[in-house]
């Protein structure tokens, strides 16, 4: 199935430096990322400090790695949510009589038109920033996408004549939907939910930075770039380090799931003249 | 005359949008926990003083009274009072829009100004090694974060280099008009930096599919480069489909947007969004959310004009 | 005087080798049909005459048209001679068309390059060229967007945008296939009258037998990259060489004994 395929191969790469960063979150970190020392605040790398330290004197390394929990873990389940979600929406939208599947279509559309973080920002207002609202306000936003692309397919695969037939011989639709259309759909849910990864990632790393999303003092990317950026003039290189991790989680994402299409989509474009 | 009937069917559409997305709003804040007469007067709430706040707000009426009284305040321009602060809400959107609105208003352009010219050229050099590395940047592009285009910039422009400020908009507002537009280059170059990098790829994607169809072959055949087939032929073409993502991208626009003024302390429509939600001012929320997706609508359905002008087969359909 | 010279002509797809070793001559005003299946090289062969081959393909051989080696020039070179010196008109009228530009705009398209025309000028030879090619109406068709007129009219378009330099040579690359069986007499007969009236050479590619051979002298028959046979359509029919073109011929035949007779007809 995966060839040697240059994207996926970064893809995953970059990916698995994140993974490998969390799974080191658990054994092992240099310091406690909590630990304040008010007399080392702010100062830039040093031996002892790879990354420097903040204006607490926290090991910013340290909080780094375990920044990739909360990253990695928030990332994980709206993903989850969004795929469990939007793939049922998607499948049921289009297997459903047109009646019940335009106004349906219609509802995707208003939700879509919703932006993920203004629909944060309302939950948050709600309920209070926190990493549950962060992740369920994610995955409902991106669910609608999901649906969008999923039922798009799913009508596709509907049309193929063996499926016909199935339908056309009195198969029961969950029947139908497992033996045919959820196979057809593996390797498009593969990509859409790498696709989904990186923008869930973003969304997050957004919203910490905002200050909406987990609340210290569990570390986070985003609020670390947030509350670095005030000391800019120290030394740039602060907000660097997170805003580096982000990057190359997202990216990393991204890859894979150019590469996975790559190799998956056996469609691949024409020779350009 | 089926020009006319396009328009009046997206108008239909635009219509029902707004009556929908207003109504999911006002809902989503209506049946929150809690009761908004009692969270501001907190200990002082006597029952007179309740009901007295309660009748002041309507917050007595039956929930479709409260809609319907809302919704037609609001169509006239009137989004009533914060319930929390007493402030007018309609003004208090008018004022911060003076800074959001050019502000995504500038980096929209700029954002298109960049991304088609960049998305053609890295299709035309496909797989050449400037086209790759164009195209290598763009997929940089999007994974970075807003914020962090914002911070770099920063960075190097304000606090390196101390050409721009590094935040803040002139007290003055708009009557200091060059202390003004400084604040907003660097915001605006921010939100144009991300959104163009999306656009880029869409720009690009666009113009290898006009390469690849057979049109572009007959105007090859014509004797045009492949540069030129494109100037011809291609901007059209491949302005369709980015158009119609720029549209998609309004409300990703209005996150950056809010975004971006939390990088740079700018007092716009973002900030304030953010500073009523941490105070939970749940009426003024209400408020701007709903015009912010009133206006995403409004600007879906100009984007759908404005393509149905560049492709004549649309207004057929 | 010969017009196009194509000798060892070989194009190749990374390994795969799609054309081998393909020579033939062509003088002016002559016609030779290029005959094959999909997949037997015609295209290409016709692609790598007007410089148009994909960046992918790797070509050998050489190409002379007028004197001129086109294998070696650049884009640029190559962009004064199409539209100008060779015209192509192809397969699909519907897609080969910009949904989004007027018809008439379309044709004025290489009067403007070549003839240095400005953009009304043009457009008047564009009507003049939409007569000639037996459209009605030819002021009011050419504000018209391709997707208002008929397969017929679009194909008869391409013709005028190919001739519309009045070109030495015309590459037809299955100028009918796609058309109606009702149109396609007409649009062959058209490429007829045109093309002797002009004086251009001819290079008709197509699969279809019955139709090359009605439309030229030539013919040379190609079957996976190869040249197999090139005869005049007399020593064809009465006598193929090669076994493929004898089983080309015997399909001829059974499919429609009177097509070859008429058309043969139509010709000067």
């Amino acid at each position: 199935m995966m060839r040697g395929n240059r994207t996926l191969t970064i893809g995953v790469s970059l990916v698995s430096f994140s993974v490998m960063l969390f799974l080191l979150s658990v054994i092992w970190t240099p310091y406690d990322p909590l630990e304040i020392n008010p007399e080392l605040s702010l100062t830039g790398p040093t031996s002892s400090h790879w990354m420097g330290t903040d204006e607490y004197g926290r090991d910013i390394l340290s909080n780094i790695i375990v920044g990739s929990r909360t990253t990695l873990i928030t990332g994980v389940l709206a993903v989850v949510i969004c795929m469990i979600v939007g793939v049922s929406i998607g499948i049921a939208t289009a297997m459903s009589p047109k009646w019940v599947e335009s106004p349906a279509i219609f509802g995707i559309d208003i939700v879509l038109a919703l932006p993920t973080v203004l629909f944060a920002i309302v939950l948050a207002a709600v309920y209070g920033p926190s990493t549950f609202t962060a992740v369920f306000a994610i995955g409902i936003a991106l669910s609608a996408s999901v649906a969008q692309v999923t039922r798009r397919e799913v009508n596709v695969i509907l049309l193929a004549d063996y499926v016909v037939a199935a339908r056309a011989s009195g198969s029961r639709i969950p029947r139908i939907v497992r033996k045919h259309v959820l196979p057809n759909l593996r390797a498009s849910l593969f990509v859409q939910a790498s696709s989904a990864s990186a923008i869930a990632i973003l969304a997050e790393s957004t919203l910490s930075y905002l200050g909406l999303g987990t609340p210290p003092p569990d570390p986070s990317w985003g609020r670390m770039m947030a509350s670095l950026q005030q000391y800019l003039i120290a030394d740039p290189i602060f907000p660097l380090w997170p805003g580096l991790a982000i990057v190359i989680t997202v990216l990393g994402f991204n890859l894979l799931g150019d590469g996975l299409r790559e190799a998956l989509d056996p469609t691949l474009r024409r020779d350009v003249e | 005359m089926t020009t006319v009937w396009y328009v009046l069917r997206r108008l239909a559409l635009l219509l029902v949008s707004l009556i929908t997305s207003s109504t999911f709003v006002f809902l989503l804040l209506r049946l929150l926990p809690g009761d908004l007469a009692q969270a501001k007067l907190g200990i002082y709430g006597t029952p007179e003083a309740l009901a007295q706040l309660r009748a002041e707000y309507g917050l007595d009426q039956s929930l479709p009274e409260q809609y319907i009284s809302w919704l037609s305040k609001a169509v006239r321009g009137d989004l009533g009072l914060s319930v929390l602060t007493g402030a007018d809400i309609t003004n208090e959107l008018l004022s911060k829009a003076t800074v959001t609105l050019p502000l995504i208003g500038i980096a929209s352009v700029v954002a298109l100004l960049i991304a088609v010219p960049l998305g053609m050229l890295t299709a035309l050099r496909f797989r050449k090694w400037d086209g790759v590395t164009m195209s290598a940047v763009s997929q940089l592009g999007i994974a970075v974060p807003t914020f962090w285009i914002g911070v770099v910039l920063i960075t190097t422009f304000a606090v390196q280099s101390q050409i721009f400020p590094a935040g803040g908009f002139p007290y003055d507002g708009w009557a200091d008009l060059g202390g003004a537009i400084q604040s907003l280059v660097l915001p605006a170059c921010t939100l144009a930096l991300a959104q163009g990098a999306v656009l880029m790829r869409f720009a690009r994607s666009a113009t290898i599919d006009v390469i690849q169809q057979d049109y572009f072959r007959t105007a090859r055949a014509t004797g045009l480069s492949r540069a030129g087939a494109l100037r011809v032929h291609g901007v059209r073409n491949a302005l369709v489909p980015v158009v119609s993502v720029l549209g998609m991208q309004i409300s990703t626009l209005i996150v950056g947007a809010i975004i971006v003024e939390s990088v740079f302390a700018l007092p716009g429509v973002g900030q304030m969004l953010l500073q009523d939600v941490n105070i939970r001012d749940y009426t003024k929320v209400q408020g701007t959310v709903a015009v912010t997706t009133a206006l995403v609508f409004v600007v879906s359905f100009l984007i759908d004009l404005v393509l149905g002008l560049l492709n004549p087969k649309i207004r057929q359909r | 005087m010969t017009l196009l010279q194509v000798r060892n002509l070989t194009i190749r797809f990374g390994q795969k080798l799609v054309v081998d070793d393909v020579s033939f001559d062509l003088d002016a005003g002559q016609r030779l049909g290029i005959i094959g299946e999909s997949g037997s090289g015609k295209t290409l062969t016709s692609l790598a005459i007007i410089g148009l081959l994909p960046d992918a393909a790797a070509v050998a051989g050489s190409v002379v048209f007028d004197g001129v080696e086109i294998l070696n020039k650049s884009d640029g070179e190559l962009s004064s001679l199409r539209g100008n010196r060779i015209g192509m008109v192809f397969q699909e009228p519907l897609t080969a068309l910009n949904p989004l530009m007027r018809v008439g705009k379309q044709i004025a398209q290489p009067l403007r390059i070549h003839r240095g025309m400005r953009m009304k000028a043009a457009l008047a030879r564009a009507i003049e060229l939409c007569a000639r090619v037996g459209l009605p109406d030819p002021e009011r068709l050419v504000r018209s967007y391709p997707h208002q007129l008929s397969g017929g009219q679009r194909q008869r378009i391409g013709l005028a945008i190919s001739l519309a330099c009045n070109p030495s040579l015309l590459i037809a690359d299955e100028p009918t296939t796609a058309l109606d069986v009702t149109v396609q007499q007409e649009v062959l007969k058209l490429i007829n009258e045109l093309v002797r009236e002009e004086g251009s050479a001819l290079m008709f590619v197509s699969h279809d037998l019955p139709v090359v051979s009605s439309m030229t002298e030539r013919v040379a028959v190609m079957r996976s990259g190869t040249m197999v046979e090139l005869a005049t359509v007399g020593e064809l029919f009465s006598g193929a060489r090669h076994e493929y073109s004898q089983k080309l011929v015997q399909a001829a035949r059974r499919s429609d004994d009177d097509f070859v007779r008429v058309s043969r007809g139509g010709r000067a």
